[in-house]
């Protein structure tokens, strides 16, 4: 007889949480699937009728051109956070081992702190004015252009490449290295050889963590991007808050979830295999 | 080569403390303007007091971040009990933990479109709301990476002694979860407080958290009362993100102990 109250006991932990979840996260998922396919009433609201149109206007190449554009600016983004954070994972997976701690907190804590503030002081650095132009002596225009995105996703996602890929590098066994440089490769053959290809579930994970919120993002064209630069974060944003054409901003944000689905399905595929 | 080697994390460092520390500098300038140091001064600490709109939207924050951790503390909390104790269910730890992966802007617009349907008013309340879904998904995966170092023996000689589910929860499982709790509750604080996107789309025009504010004042112009604020937001958060580390660190020691 103790299924009775362990029932009741399960429902009183598990209900209130799910029940919150299904009403503020599954509903609304459900409305984005859902409003795909109807049209958009002509002041904003929603008329329930089926229409495929809104997933034949996502490939009107206007559309499709900034999914591509986005894809690229994410795609730069994670190249040039790799490029520095793997360096930077790697010289503190060889710092001494009191160091290693207060030295991965360092890269971290920026991105602890407020979205808003780490772009605002992009903003003062990189202004017409600002630090950068007055220390070179330049008047170059760093703000308001696809370069400008691409510095603000890059600020504030770098430290999510250094942390996966300084626990792939801290694991490695370093008589590999030693192994393999005693048979004669240099250091750069064994980079090659031996401890890229065996970080490399760790540049996975680095390169999905910096892709995934780039790739989504519309705070930081929206900020530094000036008028011109879209994404299609930018795109959803127009739809729901200037439009209010609810059925094709959900179309979009479904095309979102798409893509990243997909990565992700390619990335659980490679870490397997490998 | 030793040395060398230090060469791109100094890099790192420099592009990323830069920024920050260019704020924090200038938000002692005696002038007004924000690229140019003339001379020390507390002044913009002061005019940022008077300052209306950015005093309203920090008292907004404060309020959205308050509701949050409440919300989310309680509700995560039962929730990582419930799906540690009581469930195998992978499909509901999917679901739990599901907010801390989606985009945020898709979490802000389903809402969006749910308190549209609805009619619900947009203001404090429904940015509150939206906040407390992935801040709920954190609270619960830090309590339950503390549950799993919780020793589930005392809650069964709990129950075998005639204890209820309730009483066993309060006296036995709750303590020995407080550190967990506490830092979940700081994380659900501190990533409140500095929410752009989510509350950008849920929190209407009427009432403004702080991140909302400062967006619009960027817009028109950097004004100087922002370098202060922004230092003693970052003052905030470091000391949040430090605080939650030790209470993590002191949790986990003691759970070896």
């Amino acid at each position: 007889m103790r299924s009775r109250p362990r029932f009741w006991a399960a429902s009183a932990f598990l209900g209130p949480g799910l029940l919150y979840l299904l009403a503020f996260l599954l509903i609304p998922l459900a409305l984005i699937f859902g409003f795909t396919v109807f049209k958009r009433g002509r002041f904003g609201g929603i008329v329930y009728e089926y229409t495929a149109e809104n997933f034949a206007r996502l490939f009107d190449p206007l559309y499709l051109g900034v999914v591509v554009d986005s894809l690229k600016l994410a795609g730069i983004t994670t190249l040039l956070a790799l490029l520095l954070g793997y360096p930077t994972a790697y010289a503190i997976a060889r710092l001494p081992h009191k160091w290693r701690t207060i030295a991965l907190v360092a890269v971290v804590l920026p991105f602890l702190t407020s979205f808003i503030i780490r772009m605002y002081a992009l903003i003062i650095l990189m202004s017409g004015p600002g630090l950068i132009n007055s220390a070179l002596g330049t008047e170059l225009e760093l703000l308001y252009h696809e370069g400008a995105i691409v510095t603000g996703l890059l600020y504030c996602y770098l430290p999510l490449m250094v942390l996966p890929l300084y626990t792939a590098i801290e694991r490695l066994d370093p008589q590999l290295r030693e192994a393999s440089g005693n048979l004669g490769a240099n250091a750069f053959t064994t980079f090659r050889r031996v401890t890229f290809p065996l970080t490399l579930p760790g540049v996975l994970t680095g390169c999905m963590f910096v892709f995934v919120p780039s790739f989504g993002n519309f705070a930081v064209p929206e900020i530094l991007g000036g008028s011109k630069s879209l994404m299609v974060g930018n795109l959803v944003q127009t739809a729901f808050l200037k439009e209010r054409d609810y059925p094709f901003g959900s179309t979009l944000a479904l095309a979102l979830i798409a893509v990243l689905l997909v990565l992700l399905l390619i990335q659980a595929k490679v870490a397997r295999r490998g | 080569m030793g040395k060398l080697r230090l060469v791109p994390l100094w890099i790192t460092y420099v592009f990323l403390y830069l920024p920050i520390l260019v704020v924090v500098w200038m938000s002692f300038n005696a002038g007004r303007s924000p690229y140019v140091f003339e001379g020390f001064s507390l002044r913009w600490y002061g005019e940022l007091a008077a300052n209306d709109r950015l005093t309203e939207g920090l008292v907004n924050t404060l309020i959205v971040a308050a509701g949050t951790t409440v919300l989310s503390t309680v509700l995560g909390t039962l929730l990582a009990v419930g799906l540690a104790r009581y469930t195998r269910s992978k499909l509901l730890d999917a679901v739990a933990l599901m907010p801390a992966v989606l985009p945020d802007l898709v979490i802000a617009i389903g809402l969006l479109m749910v308190y549209s349907l609805v009619q619900f008013t947009l203001g404090l309340w429904s940015v509150i709301i939206a906040h407390s879904v992935f801040a709920m998904a954190f609270v619960t995966a830090v309590v339950r990476t503390r549950l799993s170092h919780a020793d589930a023996s005392l809650e069964e000689a709990s129950r075998d002694l005639g204890a209820g589910a309730f009483r066993t929860f309060v006296r036995i499982t709750l303590p020995q979860l407080a550190p967990g709790i506490v830092a979940g509750a700081l994380l659900a604080f501190t990533l409140s407080i500095d929410e752009f996107a989510i509350a950008f789309f849920t929190a209407g025009n009427t009432q403004q958290t702080l991140p909302i504010v400062i967006y619009s004042m960027l817009k028109v112009g950097v004004k100087p009362e922002v370098n202060a604020l922004a230092t003693a937001l970052l003052l905030v958060s470091f000391t949040a993100v430090i605080a939650g580390q030790r209470l993590t660190k002191l949790g986990e020691s003691r759970a070896h102990d």
